[in-house]
């Protein structure tokens, strides 16, 4: 089982991510540089939080014309397990792999500090060892995290249970003042139709260890290690 | 060539840039500004050897697939 760790120019988690994979599941993980064509012998991609090519144009916009992103769509399409944080879900709207876009958060501020996630589903390879309705205690760290999508996207996205996280007080509410960026339905993370892809906000590569103020984070990267044991 | 490319937020689209420099103007003693809108724009070059014919092809392509993300912006093309 290998992981890869997609590195962007501009990209600022990989190591974050190397780390929190090479800790949390042991396996072998290796970087895959931008310019990289083929991701055979991979069984896992991350791509990671960070400004891509500065977030110029708009965030995640050039990093979609990179030739590794061809590579990652095929991946994908091959139902390899994809999984964004931060910018790195930016990176999939951007792309095409995910619906929906990622605008400057509605306070304007970029916001960085830890707060509660309700995880909606076990039903996908990135939370089977989450109970659905678990809260999760992992930071968000950004300025344009604000989910937007149309209604027919919202709805789709929920009567097909790919809403993965919502952003929630600390009693598991979904409240407006619980939103940090404006996010449509307190959106923090989804996946495609085939569930194998998923983009989210917050960074679970920032919350693996106690020492780092949680260690909610790990289940997300063990689940991935169960669903590719399976 | 030269060719402008607009772009702008769809209308439905919040625009938490345009709200703020708004609700600031009145300090800046500008009043009866009822609304304002952040876009941008981008001032293309296109090359003489680009034949006159596939111009606005290309420029098309450009604005849609490249300069704008069609989930959340619009684009206006204005030919200098």
């Amino acid at each position: 089982m290998k992981f890869g760790v997609v590195v962007f120019p501009g990209a600022y988690c990989d190591r974050d991510c190397y780390y929190a994979i090479q800790t949390v599941t042991g396996q072998p993980v290796e970087f895959i540089w931008h310019r990289e064509t083929s991701l055979d012998g991979f069984d896992a991609l991350v791509l990671p939080g960070g400004f891509s090519y500065g977030d110029y144009l708009r965030a995640g916009a050039i990093a979609k014309f990179s030739p590794v992103m061809r590579a990652v769509r095929e991946f994908a399409d091959r139902g390899g397990l994809v999984i964004g944080i931060c910018n790195g879900f930016q990176v999939l709207t951007e792309s095409g792999l995910l619906p929906g876009a990622l605008l400057k958060n509605a306070g304007t501020k970029y916001v960085c500090r830890y707060l509660h996630l309700r995880s909606e589903t076990s039903a996908t390879p990135f939370t089977s060892a989450v109970e659905g309705g678990q809260l999760l205690s992992i930071p968000i760290g950004h300025g344009d995290g604000n989910y937007q999508a149309d209604e027919d996207t919202l709805r789709r996205l929920e009567d097909g249970d790919r809403i993965v996280f919502r952003y929630v007080d600390a009693g598991g509410a979904a409240t407006a003042e619980a939103n940090p960026n404006g996010s449509a339905r307190n959106i923090a993370g989804i996946v495609n139709e085939g569930r194998n892809v998923l983009g989210m906000m917050p960074h679970p590569d920032r919350s693996f260890e106690r020492i780092l103020g949680s260690d909610d984070g790990r289940l997300i990267f063990e689940s991935m290690v169960m669903a590719l044991s399976a | 060539m030269n060719v402008k490319v607009v772009v702008t937020l769809k209308p439905t689209v919040l625009d938490p840039q345009g709200i703020t420099i708004q609700r600031n103007l009145e300090t800046a003693g500008i009043f009866g500004v009822q609304d304002v809108r952040q876009g941008k724009y981008f001032d293309v070059e296109v090359s003489d050897e680009v034949a006159e014919a596939d111009r606005n092809a290309l420029v098309e392509r450009l604005a849609r697939d490249v300069l704008t993300n069609p989930v959340v912006e619009n684009y206006e093309i204005v030919w200098q």
